[in-house]
């Protein structure tokens, strides 16, 4: 399995910079790196641009914009999937229900 | 968020640290991504490490994008390499005698620390293990050319090469030659083309 870092991921500004530590990202706990890792994996698997993920992050953050950076990216990555067809709303409230969310 | 587990459903009360909604959201995520096939085994694992790995040098990618964009910017960041990088908001430890040396079409910058492995890391992060390795250490001094043309950089013969030696006193960052055909791109489109590679001198973007 062979994928590279994306240049538009470290480049994003704004509201959708992931936090950071003089330069470094910052996860406050391990399911913050592991939704950041899945979104850039699905991203990849997709084939898509990652503005593809990016407009849903700034769109989310927008909606809710007293959550924190990584909720957002959470949503995002559920609107992603959702209309990227990977999953169906159905397969979504199932899969919450077993995490009981 | 309070020290207190004020979580009144029974099914959390027998884990040791009860998840929190957007955690339990996000693993809800992940196990249907790995059901459908879409996350193999490490994969996300993997791609965090490359990322708290590699990620750090985008300071200075916008240092350079800046400096690329701004004349005036440029000039003030080849006078003092550290307050300019301070304007953008970067500094701190390691970062406080940066001195940025300018590529042009005849002359390419390169950096080492032969004592040992100074870096100046509030603009690139972290560095590489190779930078840090002894051969590397080494050769950048006695044979560059060579080295560099290992690392896939090939300099023509009438480009002239420095090797810049960075200490605890000063740390070189170098300004990489703006990309032919760039002309048309925005400071954060140029910024996703500077690598932390290109910003030691071991390659062009």
């Amino acid at each position: 399995m062979s994928w590279s870092v994306d240049p538009a991921v470290s480049a994003m500004q704004g509201v959708a910079a992931p936090p950071r530590r003089n330069g470094e990202l910052v996860f406050e706990a391990p399911w913050q790196g592991r939704a950041f890792g899945m979104a850039l994996a699905v991203v990849q698997k997709l084939g898509l641009d990652w503005s593809a993920f990016q407009q849903r992050l700034i769109a989310a953050i927008a909606a809710a914009p007293e959550a924190p950076y990584y909720e957002s990216w959470v949503a995002a990555l559920e609107s992603l999937l959702l209309d990227h067809g990977v999953m169906t709303a159905e397969e979504l409230r199932a899969a919450l229900a077993r995490n009981h969310i | 968020m309070s020290e207190h587990d004020h979580d009144h459903d029974d099914e959390g009360a027998h884990h040791p640290a009860p998840l929190s909604p957007v955690e339990r959201r996000a693993r809800a995520l992940e196990e249907l991504l790995a059901e459908k096939g879409l996350l193999a085994e490490g994969f996300v694992d993997s791609v965090v490490q490359a990322y708290e790995r590699d990620i750090g040098p985008m300071n200075g990618a916008r240092v350079v994008a800046r400096a690329w964009t701004d004349a005036a910017y440029r000039q003030r960041l080849l006078a003092d390499g550290t307050t300019a990088i301070a304007e953008l908001g970067f500094g701190g430890p390691e970062g406080e005698h940066i001195v940025v040396v300018a590529n042009t079409p005849s002359l390419h910058n390169v950096v080492v620390c032969t004592l040992c492995s100074c870096y100046p890391w509030p603009v690139l992060g972290l560095p590489p293990a190779w930078y840090k390795s002894p051969a590397y250490r080494a050769r950048m001094v006695r044979e560059p050319r060579v080295l560099l043309r290992e690392m896939g950089l090939d300099l023509p013969a009438d480009v002239e090469l420095r090797v810049w030696d960075s200490s605890a006193e000063i740390r070189y960052f170098v300004l990489p030659e703006r990309p032919p055909g760039t002309e048309a791109m925005g400071e954060e489109q140029l910024a996703a083309l500077v690598t932390r590679d290109a910003m030691i001198g071991t390659a062009r973007p």
